[in-house]
């Protein structure tokens, strides 16, 4: 993992065209997350007189800032937001400068809204995390970081907040930084740059403060029309095209549409198609306005092939040599979205770009405490929680690991019945690899600690339902194996006899159990396959 | 080396994708078409995304009876240029209770020729999944709305109970008699959206470009007699001003700026410079804050 770069002065090349920047805010509650993207869209004139005039109204009602404006007003749109005075779910913002365009996710605080955090964070280049310079840095602080690392968010601004509570002062300013710098040090960051700012009042947002004389960064601003978010293309980057639909208005034309996912691609390329492996060379790149001679990863376009061989949606189109893998299983972060917890052995429906199919977790090998960035071991996995699994596919899949693809290494898992969203997942074959991989050092120093967390977590809230089932579980079958070992002893006048007829008892029933467990999954699965209709 | 994508350009293929992804996974799609400048955009993305097959659903205007003029023929000129099905409903009850933006004011207007309109197509055609032009820059409520927003069988959003959406993922799976309103121009400004008409010159009604119009001042917006509906009051007279539209809808609800942009370049001129935000001629947006999330949850687009 690379070591987080600290930066407190900005040495980026301004961007030479008029480029897409989009970036989240996040933090803990009452950061004021939502009261910066207020600030920054007023200071950048993204807001109008009469939401001006509507701001004041609803100031005066809902507000928390006296006379003066509640930017938070500004983004939090919902009544249920307005009223409560918290952000629940995320919001899309846009502005503009002569240098750039932006898209704002402005993202909620509280743990229990951190999936929508989630969603913001997934699409965006770079991540404001807020800290309220009173506060410091919190747990939701570092939950934050390490969403915001998962989903490779690179470049990372710790917006030291409500300065102006603190009068500015540089000590506390540099304890913070310190203190989020240990913090990271096992995330996988780009870059980090500090920068102490009031939200509420402006400074260093868009105007470089004169109450803090000591910093001499950017401001934030400044450093967000001018940091180069564009990721640095892996060496193996080749042509990855995923299937989305195939375009058959005739018997004369067959193209296949989709995203490119990475690479690029011309007419003449030879290319595969993934999972069957079938080779073609590209015929045509047909748009509305034309053939093109080239596509680049990001376009939207429709390819005809040289060969008439099959290909459907879920397929995917790569370069010759591509180093991209397919099959049945992988290993994957996930984040679990929903309150019902993850228990192994559970089956959902998985989206992985344009591909579907069922799949079961195999195993919940650990899930990752957030304070720490460690790996504990999990029976379950509680909402807002990650963990690292083995999922099972029924039909085999084109995949990456998330971190060398988003578009191949970002799934979802649906519930089958409701339809809910209930993770997000991040293939991470590489993870797996390295737990599996014996002589590693398994972190042994944080086993034990970790076991009694574990322990503990048990005994708590999330926990009881699942240890009050293995215990009554393992009662019934003690009991059960006791009643055989009495009545065999007795009968036959051994306690040999009874303990063989009390073992003998106890396997057959745990047989008996597992049994019946593979029909119901045998039940379940056809039942999926006969309710599902083979794919969407 | 290749070259990166404009901001236009990736805004244009993420359009292109969720276009896509509604075909390749629901039965019974339909473009909401309400024939302003959104819907000029998003038809012409749905012309790129399917070509060279035409787009594969029909649209659907939900006419109120009330709009322009030049509107309406706008309309059937462009589903008859480009060769798509065009299916108008009209809320007939509604027509026939004598509603109008003058006997019934503009909130139960909107409710029952729009919304309840709405309702009733949807359900008559089956349609599963309904695009609509929406953009999230718009208004507040529509900033927190997912690109597939899910409607159960009433046609009601759940506000707080959105599914998270992840990257370019969508989930597409609902149950019977739910559906989905899906919004490819959520990530697109107003600004993005001339910037896109002008560069790949697409049609737009000419009410969007200033011309002498015949306006009447009515609480404080200047309101087009388009055809002999519009009653005076008493004081009031008709005046001829040169005015366009920032946004289309029914006459009656959209109030006129006066402005001398006559062509695409001093309309972007014009908005770039504004102090005044798009909706602000809509006088259904008016009636409280949180009024778009409440008529979202009730059905509205």
């Amino acid at each position: 993992m690379n070591a987080p770069v600290f930066a407190q002065s900005l040495n980026g090349d301004i961007a030479k065209t008029h480029s897409l920047l989009r970036f989240l805010t996040c933090g803990s509650v009452d950061d004021g997350k939502s009261t910066l993207i207020g600030r920054l869209l007023y200071e950048c004139g993204a807001v109008f007189d009469d939401q001006l005039g509507a701001l004041d109204r609803d100031s005066k009602k809902f507000g928390t800032q006296g006379d003066n404006f509640d930017f938070a007003l500004l983004v939090d749109g919902l009544s249920a937001e307005r009223e409560q005075g918290i952000t629940i779910d995320v919001a899309y913002r846009y502005f503009a400068t002569p240098k750039r365009s932006f898209i704002v996710a402005d993202t909620p605080g509280h743990e229990q809204y951190t999936r929508n955090m989630a969603t913001g964070a997934s699409t965006a280049d770079v991540a404001i995390l807020l800290v309220d310079a009173r506060k410091g840095v919190l747990t939701q602080t570092r939950r934050h970081a390490f969403i915001v690392s998962m989903l490779r968010v690179r470049h990372v601004v710790l917006a030291i907040n409500k300065m102006d509570m603190v009068d500015f002062d540089q000590k506390i300013f540099g304890k913070i930084v310190r203190d989020f710098e240990i913090a990271a040090r096992s995330l996988d960051l780009a870059s980090v740059t500090a920068i102490p700012v009031s939200a509420r009042d402006g400074d260093n947002v868009a105007r470089r403060s004169d109450r803090a004389s000591w910093y001499c960064g950017p401001t934030l601003l400044e450093f967000l029309e001018s940091v180069d978010a564009s990721e640095a293309p892996g060496a193996d980057a080749g042509f990855l095209m995923p299937v989305q639909w195939v375009n058959r208005p005739d018997l004369d034309f067959r193209g296949f549409a989709g995203t490119l996912a990475s690479g690029s691609v011309r007419p003449g390329d030879s290319l595969r198609v993934l999972p069957r492996g079938q080779r073609s060379n590209v015929a045509r790149i047909v748009t509305h306005d034309g053939d093109l001679n080239e596509a680049v990863a990001g376009q939207a376009v429709t390819l005809t092939l040289q060969d008439e061989i099959d290909v459907s949606r879920g397929d995917v189109l790569v370069s010759e040599g591509a180093n991209l893998r397919h099959g049945l299983t992988f290993g994957a972060h996930m984040f679990w979205a929903v309150e019902a917890p993850l228990v192994a052995g559970q089956r959902f429906l998985v989206k992985l770009g344009a591909f579907q199919t069922q799949a079961q977790v195999q195993a919940l090998h650990h899930a990752i405490d957030v304070a720490t960035y460690a790996p504990a071991p999990a029976q379950s996995l509680p909402m807002n929680a990650v963990g690292l699994v083995t999922l099972a596919l029924d039909r085999p899949a084109v995949f990456a690991d998330y971190a060398r693809n988003r578009d191949l290494g970002g799934f979802i898992l649906i519930d089958r019945l409701t339809n809910e969203t209930v993770a997000i997942g991040l293939v991470n074959d590489a993870a797996l690899a390295k737990r599996a991989t014996p002589g590693e050092p398994a972190i042994p120093q944080w086993r034990l600690a970790q076991w009694w967390l574990s322990l503990e977590r048990r005994i708590g809230v999330a926990g009881t339902q699942e240890r009050a089932r293995s215990m009554r579980r393992l009662a019934g079958e003690g009991a059960g194996a006791a009643l055989v070992f009495g009545l065999v002893a007795w009968l036959s006048g051994s306690v040999l006899a009874g303990v063989a007829a009390a073992v003998l008892d106890a396997s057959v029933r745990t047989g008996a159990r597992r049994a019946s467990a593979r029909a119901q999954r045998h039940l379940d699965q056809r039942r999926d396959y006969n309710a599902d209709g083979g794919g969407i | 080396m290749m070259s990166q994508l404009t901001h236009l350009q990736k805004l244009e293929a993420e359009s292109i994708h969720i276009l896509r992804e509604v075909v390749a996974t629901c039965e019974k799609p339909v473009m909401l078409y309400s024939i302003g400048k959104d819907s000029s955009v998003l038809l012409h993305l749905a012309m790129k995304a399917f070509y060279p097959a035409k787009p594969p659903f029909p649209l659907l205007h939900v006419d109120t009876t009330w709009k322009f003029r030049e509107m309406i023929a706008f309309r059937d000129e462009t589903a008859r240029m480009l060769g798509i099905d065009l299916i108008v409903h009209i809320n007939e009850e509604g027509v026939k209770a004598g509603i109008s933006p003058f006997a019934s004011g503009s909130r139960v207007h909107t409710d029952v020729m729009k919304t309840e309109g709405l309702k009733q197509a949807l359900d008559k055609y089956g349609f599963d999944a309904a695009f609509g032009g929406a953009r999230r820059d718009e208004e507040k409520s529509r900033a927190k709305e997912r690109v597939f927003s899910l409607r159960s069988s009433q046609h009601r959003w759940d506000p707080k109970g959105q599914r998270p959406e992840p990257w370019r993922l969508y989930n597409t799976r609902k149950k019977t008699g739910e559906s989905f309103r899906v919004f490819p121009l959520s990530n697109w400004t107003e600004a993005d959206v001339w910037d896109y008409i002008a560069l790949e010159e697409i049609p737009v009604v000419p009410l969007y470009f200033a011309a002498p119009r015949p306006v009447v001042e009515r609480d404080g917006a200047l309101i087009m007699a388009d055809d002999e509906r519009m009653q005076l009051r008493d004081g009031e007279s008709l005046q001829t001003r040169m005015v366009r539209f920032r946004t289309l809808g029914c006459y009656p609800l959209t109030g006129a700026l006066e402005s001398e942009a006559a062509n695409l370049d001093e309309i972007i001129h014009e908005m770039r410079h504004s102090r005044v935000s798009e909706r602000q001629g809509r006088v259904i947006d008016h009636d409280g804050s949180a009024s778009m999330e409440l008529k979202k949850q009730e059905g509205y687009f």
